[in-house]
């Protein structure tokens, strides 16, 4: 039982790697002199929404939630358009956090929003898929012992990785190695998507190597 | 009993001080043995160049040894007029050219002013020359000056000593002028007289102080400059002019003010041109340049390239001049000026003559051009041989190639002027050769007068870690109740003193000189090592190794990239933004973990029952999401603070922020008007703050002295700083009848403000405790602030300590006495504040000694100290949240709130506009109630600047032991729920009847409860706090040792390890002083305990 749920973990962390690798590679062929640096703000952009395409698809092919009794499409437009507000919502406040973190204020908003932007369908996007919008859902997710399946704990793998990428990606701005990718938010952006696909990666690991330790309540 | 007990505790109290003053010591010692291996000098040699000795054989060309007046060579002119123009740089002698006609050059206000320079090199195109002097670091005017007239390097380690200069003694101009017998007229800034003393047949001094007086030195000069040069009593004339620079250190070089300033030296310039006879040599230089702001001492382009003109009224130099002025080392002038007037060069001067000025002769140009260089090279080989021979710097292996060097040219020269005059390319070749010569040997000096002692150097660091490695041992063994205090504090003593005597008994063995730093190692190591075997020991028997590093993993793990970032001179540089940053992760991550073990929310929020048996840690103490508001907040006080930003000079895209600059050089009335007002706020917001802080916890009712000092005092001290600033700001606009009042209340208001300061500190410090007793009836509801007695019920582990058992007698007495007169009503003794009397007087404290503090910066700065304030109370409230109080004891402070501590100690350094490099130090803070100066005092302005500098580590030092007490403080806003039956929490706040039986929160009581517990932790607290700044110094100082020859050492890696050394050093003391002040009012309060008792006895 464990087994195979692991194993549709690993395909549908794939599938989100292959979303990543697609953004970099797809627009390329439409979109003159592309390169994930040059035209940084597009790449992003065409990023976000892969990740969100394929973690939509995702969600409608496994339905976690499916035990929801009530599924008239007027609930349904409810709830998707609450997780819309959600999703704005986060970025919003993802964008004052980098704001207090040194972001600066005036200078480059766009910059800054669409790194909001893509930290929000790395982390924000996975979860509205998997818990919907549910805030206390999500709170218990993010706290210990809190995690009730292996989607769960991925989550909270792939969602604390990529904020430790973003936050490590700040790190080089100050060196001075004139490299293009030092420039703000690049280096955040580039560093959030790298966490975001190392947490892909580990996290089916990380379940794979404990998963005798690992005991869901619900599960 | 209690007399030997009280005397114990005493003693306790008493050995944790020395234990961390020792502790301290280690690290002063390992501080200064490692600055002792890095900030090397260079050795000065006594030895004079003479007439009667030359520098070697004698070539001369045309052997004219036998003229009068002739030395080394014959003198070119007979006088000369040198003007020093403090701060000239390059581009503002540069002349203008409008690139095209009728379309005006540049408008900047230090452009092209200097129109006389143009003219003349328009005009005389052989009697004129303006070079771009390369000057070297550091710039700052006394290393100039000692530069300009030995010819030398001054050296990094002067850089700090500009306020007191001390007499040069090495072989210099003016020396060699005075034995020549040469009459030397001075005028103008004052340090030639430290530097010179009685060297000048004829002198006018001026204060160079006073940095905000552009006028005095430069008119005082003009009083006398044209009488003195008519009168003919002179031979060498030397007008050293402070407008400029001091204009530049006022207003920066893009003020008008500056347009003016440099218009006045063009007059100055032209009338001396008018004056000037033919056999005299005009010469104008700059010193250094400045920065965009005005500043100097670093290295950056802008400070080193200053302006150097000569003129003569005969004609000098064989062509017109080039279109791009040549770029010359400043130190050239020195062996020129000494061959032009006949003078011996320096012995150490390492320069290089101008060959150009030496063509205007008779002879073949480029034959006198050679024998003045071979001149020159014959003295600094002398010079080279000497000083390798009296000291082992400088390397062998080049030294070689260097001599080799030399007798090859001085060789191909000899055979030149024994030839028939030969053809001019061979003798180019000879110049050539010269000339590589001496640049290389300066190079060489430039080289190896930055080496370092190794040994000293890995010394220092190595007793710097082991002194980390014993805070961090000691503050783990501290915690546990075994710890023997006394043992621990003699122990290291005896031994140090007997380390300190074997050295030094070996020392006279082998009659070696004792010297100071190393016998201050030997004690601290001899004092050390025993110590941490014993440690060792007994740590080892006990736990297992893994316990050793105790520090949570993430907390390690920001600590440690920290560290590095002292690793990379770009992060040293970005620190003021790299802090911040991490103070924002540690804020974040202490909300996080808070949330993470559920701390943050009710559990009635998460809907699935947590599993795991995690034991109830106690209910969530605040609703909702308290500390995500404490962090929010916290992140955006951070941000503001970011505002007060001041650029380092490596960043030039960085802007500074406009409000570090003082009020006064605002111009337009209604934004000063808004920003004093804003100002004033901002001191009054902080008045109030304290103030209903302290009222909060009941400490504004006692008529006590201290209290009556806050209520009163305080607004005294904010309304002088408020006029202080007033006057300060509108200075220029007063009145001229009221100038003489305005300028006595600037000197009198900040005196009295400081006096006010201290005069509350030392009320406090006789009577920190400021308790309200009100004996008799009393209400039931002023019983619910009653503090200590009704203690916790009483558990064995307390009956060790005789105090508390003092207590809980009294108590019971109480309650005997209460239950005995209920009938007539409830007889009380309301205590009010107890509960936070080491709080109360910490926080006292530190507002008695930031507003003097505030006083020192900037008027805007105000608002930097009130988020200072604002930060640290967020700060605190937070790690309280997430700090469990353990009755009875032992008490720990966790390793998060110490490095969250001293971050935001470092934030606030660079958030009150600091930059830890010496052009950014604010110097104005030296004129606060002095604004004539000091006279010769030199102590009293290092104070005030230091203040200044360091006044944020002092603050948070100070405010150290706010860390331990915080959590108890807050016990008293938790909701108290233990009575209540379970399941009704919302009514928390209605309180049951029995109101007696209520258990009061006893807050910073309980820390008396456990006096061996208090002073463990006050030592743990110590020993972690020093701890995380002893790694910073660590680190520092083997970034410097590691990088010591890396591009930035003297510009970003030094600066830094002298300001981290000396921000460590104001941070100990600061430490120090705050626990003992804790313990000052630990002592009161027992005082006050026993007197009570006595009443109640009676």
């Amino acid at each position: 039982m464990k087994e195979t749920d692991i194993k549709t973990l690993l395909y549908a962390h794939f599938l989100c790697i292959f979303s990543v690798i697609l953004s970099v590679l797809i627009p390329s062929f439409f979109v003159e002199n592309f390169s994930v640096l040059d035209t940084h703000l597009t790449w992003l952009c065409v990023c976000s929404l892969f990740v969100t395409a394929i973690n939509l698809v995702l969600y409608l092919v496994s339905k976690p939630n499916a035990s929801s009794k009530r599924s008239s499409l007027s609930h349904k437009v409810t709830r998707f358009l609450k997780c819309c507000i959600y999703f704005l919502v986060s970025c919003f406040i993802f964008h004052v956090i980098f704001v207090l973190y040194g972001a600066p204020l005036i200078e480059l908003v766009l910059e800054t929003f669409l790194f909001a932007v893509i930290l929000s369908t790395f982390t924000t996007v996975p979860c509205l898929c998997l818990l919907g919008p549910n805030l206390k859902a999500w709170l218990r997710v993010f706290s210990k012992n809190g995690v009730t399946s292996i989607w769960e704990n991925s989550l909270q793998i792939t969602t604390i990785s990529s904020f430790l990428g973003a936050w490590l990606g700040a790190f080089p701005i100050p060196l001075d190695w004139e490299r293009p990718w030092q420039v703000w938010p690049i280096s955040c952006t580039l560093g959030a998507t790298f966490g975001y696909v190392a947490g892909l990666v580990i996290s089916p690991l990380w379940i794979y190597w404990n998963r005798k330790q690992l005991t869901y309540k619900n599960n | 009993v209690t007399d030997s007990f009280s005397c114990l505790t005493r003693m306790r109290k008493v050995s944790v001080l020395l234990f961390l003053a020792w502790v301290c010591f280690l690290f002063y010692a390992g501080i200064t043995l490692f600055t002792s291996g890095f900030l090397l000098t260079r050795l000065e040699l006594t030895n004079y160049s003479s007439c009667q000795e030359p520098p070697g054989p004698v070539f001369l060309p045309w052997g004219s040894q036998g003229k009068p007046g002739a030395c080394w060579m014959p003198s070119r002119f007979s006088r000369v007029v040198l003007t020093l123009i403090d701060a000239l740089r390059f581009d503002f002698a540069q002349p203008q050219h409008s690139h095209m006609p009728g379309e005006p050059p540049a408008s900047l206000p230090f452009l092209g002013k200097l129109g006389s320079l143009q003219r003349l090199l328009e005009t005389r195109p052989h009697h004129t020359r303006l070079y771009r002097s390369k000057v070297d670091p550091p710039t700052t005017t006394m290393q100039r000056l000692k530069a300009l007239t030995t010819g030398s390097l001054p050296t990094f380690i002067d850089a700090g000593s500009n306020f007191a200069s001390h007499a040069i003694l090495e072989d210099n101009l003016i020396k060699q002028l005075n034995s020549a017998g040469r009459r030397i007229v001075f005028m103008g800034d004052d340090t030639w007289k430290d530097l010179f003393p009685g060297a000048f047949s004829k002198a006018f001094f001026f204060s160079s102080f006073n940095v905000k007086d552009l006028h005095t030195v430069d008119s005082g000069i003009l009083e006398h400059l044209y009488p003195t040069m008519d009168s003919g009593e002179w031979d060498v004339l030397i007008a050293h002019f402070l407008g400029v620079d001091h204009c530049g250190h006022k207003h920066g070089p893009h003020h008008p003010e500056m347009a003016k300033k440099l218009s006045q030296m063009d007059q100055v310039i032209q009338g001396l041109v008018e004056h000037l006879e033919n056999d005299t040599l005009l010469v104008v230089a700059g010193d250094h340049g400045m920065t965009m702001n005005g500043d100097h001492g670093g290295d950056s382009e802008l400070e080193v390239s200053a302006a150097l003109f000569l003129y003569s009224p005969t004609a000098l130099f064989p062509g017109a001049p080039p279109e791009e002025p040549e770029v010359i080392p400043q130190v050239s002038l020195v062996p020129t000026l000494a061959l032009l007037l006949g003078l011996p060069i320096p012995f150490g001067n390492i320069g290089e003559v101008m060959a150009e000025v030496f063509s205007g002769g008779k002879d073949s140009s480029a034959l006198a051009q050679a024998s003045a260089l071979h001149l020159n090279a014959q003295q600094v080989s002398r010079f080279l041989h000497t000083y390798a021979a009296a000291t082992q710097d400088l390397e062998v292996k080049e030294l070689h190639r260097l001599q080799n060097l030399f007798s090859k040219a001085s060789a191909d020269y000899q055979r030149l002027l024994q030839s028939p005059p030969g053809t001019e390319a061979a003798l180019q070749t000879v110049i050539t050769e010269l000339q590589q010569f001496l640049r290389g040997a300066r190079a060489m000096c430039i080289e190896s007068w930055a080496r370092f002692s190794l040994v000293r150097m890995a010394g220092g660091a190595a007793l710097l870690a082991a002194t980390c490695f014993l805070c961090l041992l000691a503050s783990q063994w501290a915690a546990s109740p075994a710890f023997p205090f006394h043992s621990l504090l003699l122990t290291p003593v005896v031994w140090a003193i007997v380390g300190a005597s074997l050295y030094a008994g070996l020392l006279t063995m082998t009659r070696l000189q004792v010297e100071l730093v190393v016998l201050e190692a030997a004690a601290a190591v001899g004092s050390l090592l025993p110590f941490l075997w014993k440690a060792w020991g007994s740590w080892r028997s006990k736990r297992p190794l893994a316990a050793l590093l105790p520090i949570p993993k993430p907390v390690l793990l920001l600590l440690l990239i920290r560290l590095a970032t002292f690793f990379s001179d770009s992060f040293v540089v970005a620190e003021a933004r790299a802090t911040p940053f991490l103070l924002g992760s540690f804020i974040l991550l202490l909300v996080v973990q808070l949330h993470w073990e559920g701390q943050l929310l009710a559990p009635k929020l998460l809907t699935v029952p947590r599993l795991g048996s995690s034991t109830p840690t106690g209910p969530p103490r605040h609703s909702g999401a308290y500390a995500l508001r404490l962090g929010i907040g916290l992140l955006l006080c951070t941000r503001l603070a970011g505002l007060f930003h001041r650029c380092p000079e490596e960043t030039p895209a960085c802007h500074s922020s406009p409000w570090l600059s003082p009020l006064a050089s605002m111009v337009g009335g209604p934004a000063k008007n808004l920003w004093y007002g804003a100002c004033v706020g901002a001191l009054v917001a902080l008045l109030v703050a304290v103030r209903l802080w302290l009222r909060h916890y009941g400490n504004l009712k006692s008529p006590e002295p201290p209290v009556l000092f806050v209520r009163w005092g305080l607004p005294l001290m904010v309304l002088g700083t408020a006029a202080y600033w007033a006057l300060v700001s509108g200075a220029d606009e007063a009145p001229p009848r009221l100038r003489a009042l305005v300028a006595g209340a600037s000197v009198v208001l900040p005196r009295a403000v400081v006096g006010l300061a201290a005069a509350g500190l030392m009320l406090l410090l006789w009577k920190p405790v400021t308790v309200l007793v009100k004996a008799g009836a009393g209400t039931p509801r002023t019983r619910t602030i009653l503090t200590p007695f009704s203690g916790p019920p009483t558990s064995q582990a307390d009956l060790d300590y005789v105090v508390p058992q003092i207590y809980r007698h009294m108590q019971e007495e109480f309650r005997g006495r209460l239950e005995r007169t209920r009938s007539q009503g409830p007889l009380t003794v309301a205590a009010c504040q107890l509960g936070s009397v080491y709080s109360a007087a910490v926080v006292t404290v530190l507002t008695l000694l930031a507003f003097p503090l505030l006083l020192l910066h900037v008027e805007r700065i105000s608002l930097a100290f009130l988020l200072l304030f604002l930060q640290s109370f967020l700060l605190l409230h937070l790690l309280a949240a997430g700090m469990p109080i353990t009755t009875p004891g032992p008490f720990t402070v966790p390793w998060q709130a110490v490095s969250a501590w001293a971050l935001m100690a470092t934030q606030t350094f660079y958030s009150t506009g600091h930059q830890p490099v010496f052009p950014a130090i604010h110097w104005h803070a030296a004129f606060v109630g002095f604004p004539e100066g000091h006279g010769s005092s030199t102590w009293l302005p290092a104070l005030l600047v230091g203040a200044n500098t360091f006044a944020s580590h002092l603050l948070f030092a100070v405010g150290c032991p706010l860390l331990l007490l915080w959590p108890f403080l807050c016990e008293s806003q938790r909701p108290r729920k233990r009575r209540q039956p379970p399941g009704s929490e919302a009514e928390a706040r209605v309180w049951p009847e029995e109101e007696e039986e209520e258990e009061e929160p006893l807050m910073e009581m309980r820390l008396r409860d456990a006096p061996h517990h208090f002073n463990a932790a006050l030592l743990q607290l110590g020993l972690k706090y020093l701890f995380v700044l002893g790694v910073q110094i660590l680190a520092c100082a083997l970034a410097a040792s590691i990088l010591r020859r890396h591009l930035m050492v003297w510009k970003v890696f030094a600066p830094k390890f002298i300001f981290e050394a000396i921000g460590f050093i104001v941070s100990s003391v600061g430490l120090l002083l705050g626990i003992a002040l804790v313990m000052r009012v630990d002592g009161a309060v027992s005082s006050w305990f026993k007197k009570l008792v006595l009443a109640q006895q009676r």
